[in-house]
């Protein structure tokens, strides 16, 4: 029971950074109907950008102990972060040690700007293309986006821990009556959770609740009559890209944490968000989701050494394996609409 | 006028008789490669000789890749004369003295591994047909040795293998064109085992995750055999994908498994992310079977340590070399490697700078870059000076043996370069095993090819 649980916490923890970047990619297609391959890369960038502002806050300046020697025997330099001297070690200390969660307020306007130059430099040329084109266009972009990261920051994954409050486990085990250590959960992992929880919220609330989001729901359903109206759609999808960015980019901040950032961990997840798009069904954004948490907690059940001894290297295929099924029960996806991807 | 017999045929005969004369002592001394420098792949002309160092230069390896590239640059400017001469001021051997090899000025080219066997064999036989490399070292993975060191056997060249820590490299496929300075899975075992046992006693229940490649299984295979031998039992082995990312799934069972010591049979990405997970997961402040549960990393290796930041702290392993050793070798290295790029090498770079230099006096010692001189140079050479204590290029099997060093994170270091430190160094004699080892027997080196 106890290994029921944990599967299914894991599940629903992947599962979020899954439906956070195949939301994003929904998103896209919903409104541009272009397949972006380079979203993969916009949840890496998010991570770096965890990575740089840790890096920014530690910016220091050194000073020499003549006390201490240095690999060469030469005194060694010291190196103490102005944010330690503008505030206090204390203080200073805690705002480098909070540097993820700020990052999620810095991530916001870069990733949104990153968005729009995105869209604006390059995919908007592409939107008449056979999606064959824009496949090759936006992961090439993709590739690119992953070299300059590599070339500042090196292909070593990078750690980038979570404030010392969230460093350790939660033991379901005792609240659940089991035995003590039991069902051990990262309190990060919790947070990240609910940090999924609340921006899938908040962009299904944005696009159910609001003027903004009545109209890209309508654009979704109707370009054409959207723009007969006297709507300038193009503007509004404009923003629906940044606004896809940022929801992945966030994405990549939190878990940063969770996997060391490295350059290629985008296209990771990039390939798996796709598959869950395509369970869930091209457009649907609750699709998205759904599918997102549901191949999360399957994959993470697959992964068990009693479910491998059973069927050695499910845990690599199950994924695709549900994939196969689904598209051939049910080739519009779970929640999709009629007619989308189903030729 | 008298009509002596010195005819041409017999100045011919005279002249032959002594040139062979003349030749005599380097006939005896350096068999029969003393033909010169031709008859073989690559032979070099008479001003300069071009070495192909084929490191991973993108992909998850390219730091280790980087840092391998700055090492043969070291080298290679210590053989030509240049910089302070490193690891030529300590080394045994005397015969290098600055001027290249063989009075040739050594040059060389770079490939790119890609740490995917199809890509370094193509890079590594560009550098050896376009560019006429005449040595190919480097590389940062068992699989890419095993595939290099086949083309090189097949071109006729000598192939310095760069880190690979796998049995098979020389084990299942040794090749007698191929040598490895580097350690092995087995040697890791035979150094760790011991100290483990002292650490953790003899009645621990083990939980393995290992990587599902060649490397994995044969590290796995290894350190199995010997924490068994302690009477430690194996309560699960599962192999994970190679480059799984999040292990969150792979690692949560280990908890109510029953096993009280986790063993991580990975490298490179994945033991960053599998020895950070399972720190986050609470498996370092459990208990299990009324013991602390433990976490064993077999390789460990700086560059990765410092990927997993703070989650190495008191885990114990095993690695090649440590910038912190103090004896002269590792100094001097230091020193070089330090002053020119700021930082203290790492094991691949190590590895990487000392199988450079070992060619170099190879090649001068046989007196030929014929790969059959170089092959019978390095066969059975003890050396020393270069960091490891006393080392043997065992003939057997090509591999070296030497000093293992057992290491363990450091709790409180220092800095960014001060994360691992030497537990114990495993004497040359605790780690040498038997030619006809199990794990290697299946292994024929076959007879050196010069190609041509």
């Amino acid at each position: 029971m106890e290994a029921i649980i944990l599967q299914i916490l894991n599940g629903l923890d992947k599962g979020s950074a899954y439906a956070l970047i195949a939301l994003g990619l929904t998103l896209i297609f919903g409104t541009l109907g272009v397949v972006n391959f380079a979203h993969g890369a916009l949840f890496m960038m998010g991570a770096f950008v965890a990575v740089t502002l840790k890096r920014v806050l530690s910016i220091s300046f050194d000073t020499i102990d003549e006390t201490r020697i240095d690999f060469l025997g030469n005194p060694m330099v010291v190196s103490t972060p102005y944010v330690e001297v503008w505030f206090g070690p204390s203080v200073g200390g805690t705002i480098i040690d909070w540097a993820v969660p700020l990052a999620v307020i810095v991530a916001i306007p870069i990733m949104a700007l990153i968005g729009i130059i995105m869209e604006r430099g390059l995919i908007r040329h592409f939107y008449k293309r056979p999606h064959a084109d824009q496949i090759l266009v936006t992961f090439g972009l993709a590739i690119v986006l992953q070299e300059i990261i590599k070339a500042f920051y090196g292909a070593n994954p990078i750690p980038t821990p979570s404030p010392e409050a969230f460093i350790g486990s939660y033991d379901f085990g005792v609240l659940l009556g089991f035995d003590p250590f039991s069902i051990m959960y990262p309190y990060w992992r919790l947070v990240y959770f609910g940090f999924a929880a609340v921006i899938i919220g908040a962009v299904f609330a944005f696009l159910r609740f609001t003027t903004f989001g009545m109209v890209v729901r309508a654009g979704m359903e109707d370009r054409e009559m959207v723009g007969l109206l006297g709507i300038d759609i193009d503007r509004r999808f404009v923003i629906m890209f940044a606004i896809a960015a940022v929801v992945a980019g966030l994405a990549g901040v939190m878990y940063a944490p969770i996997l060391s950032p490295n350059y290629h961990m985008g296209m990771d997840f990039l390939v798996l968000s796709f598959v869950v798009v395509v369970v869930g069904g091209m457009g649907s954004l609750p699709g998205a989701v759904a599918a997102g948490f549901l191949l999360g907690v399957l994959q993470s059940f697959a992964s068990m050494s009693e479910i491998i001894e059973l069927v050695p290297g499910i845990n690599q295929v199950v994924i695709y394996l549900v994939a196969v099924i689904v598209l051939l029960i049910r080739p519009r996806g779970l929640l999709g609409r009629k007619g989308v991807m189903e030729d | 006028m008298s009509k002596g017999n010195f005819t041409r045929r017999s100045m011919l005969m005279a002249s032959a008789t002594t040139g062979a004369a003349l030749a005599m002592p380097t006939i005896f001394s350096s068999a029969v490669w003393a033909d010169g420098h031709t008859g073989f792949t690559n032979a070099p002309g008479d001003s300069s000789v071009t070495l192909g160092f084929n490191v991973p230069q993108t992909g998850a390896y390219a730091d280790e890749g980087a840092d391998e590239l700055r090492a043969f640059r070291l080298a290679v400017a210590h053989l030509n004369g240049e910089g302070d001469g490193g690891m030529l001021n300590t080394f045994s051997s005397t015969v290098l003295d600055g001027t290249g090899i063989m009075g040739r000025r050594v040059e060389y080219v770079t490939g790119d591994t890609q740490t995917a066997s199809d890509a370094a064999r193509s890079s590594a036989r560009s550098m050896i047909e376009r560019d006429g490399a005449i040595m190919i070292s480097g590389g940062s993975s068992s699989g890419v040795a095993v595939a290099v060191q086949s083309l090189c056997q097949d071109a006729g060249v000598i192939f310095m293998a760069g880190l690979t820590h796998a049995n098979d490299t020389t084990g299942k496929d040794m090749r007698a064109n191929g040598f490895r300075h580097f350690f092995n899975t087995e040697m890791t075992g035979r150094a760790l085992a011991p100290i483990l046992e002292g650490l953790y006693g003899t009645d621990r229940k083990v939980y393995h995750l290992t990587a599902d490649y060649n490397w994995g299984w044969s590290q796995e295979r290894s350190i199995r055999a010997y924490t068994e031998g302690l009477g430690w039992e194996t309560i699960n082995s599962v192999l994970t994908p190679v480059g799984a990312g999040d292990f969150s799934s792979y690692l949560t069972p280990v908890a109510n498994s029953g096993a009280d010591v986790l063993i991580l049979n990975h490298y490179g990405g994945d033991m960053v992310n599998s020895l950070t997970q399972a720190v986050q997961f609470g498996l370092r402040d459990m208990q299990a079977n009324g013991k602390n549960f433990e976490i064993v990393v077999p390789l460990f290796s700086r560059l990765m340590a410092r990927g997993a930041g703070s989650a190495i702290a008191n885990i114990h392993g095993s690695t090649n070399w440590h910038w912190s050793l103090q004896d002269a070798g590792s100094q001097a290295f230091v020193r070089s490697f330090g002053t020119e790029y700021g930082f203290p090498p790492s094991q691949a770079a190590h590895t990487c700078y000392v199988q450079t230099l070992l060619y170099a006096d190879a090649v001068t010692r046989g007196g030929s870059f014929n790969p059959c001189a170089v092959v019978e140079a390095l066969e059975g050479f003890e050396f020393d000076g270069m960091g490891n204590g006393p080392t043997l290029y065992r003939a057997d099997d090509h591999q070296c043996f030497k000093d293992v060093l057992v290491v363990r994170g450091k709790e409180n270091p220092e800095n960014e370069y001060d994360l691992l430190e030497i537990v114990e160094v495993t004497p040359r004699a605790d780690v040498t095993y038997p030619v006809d080892h199990p794990d290697f027997a299946e292994g024929q080196l076959g007879t050196c090819n010069p190609g041509a």
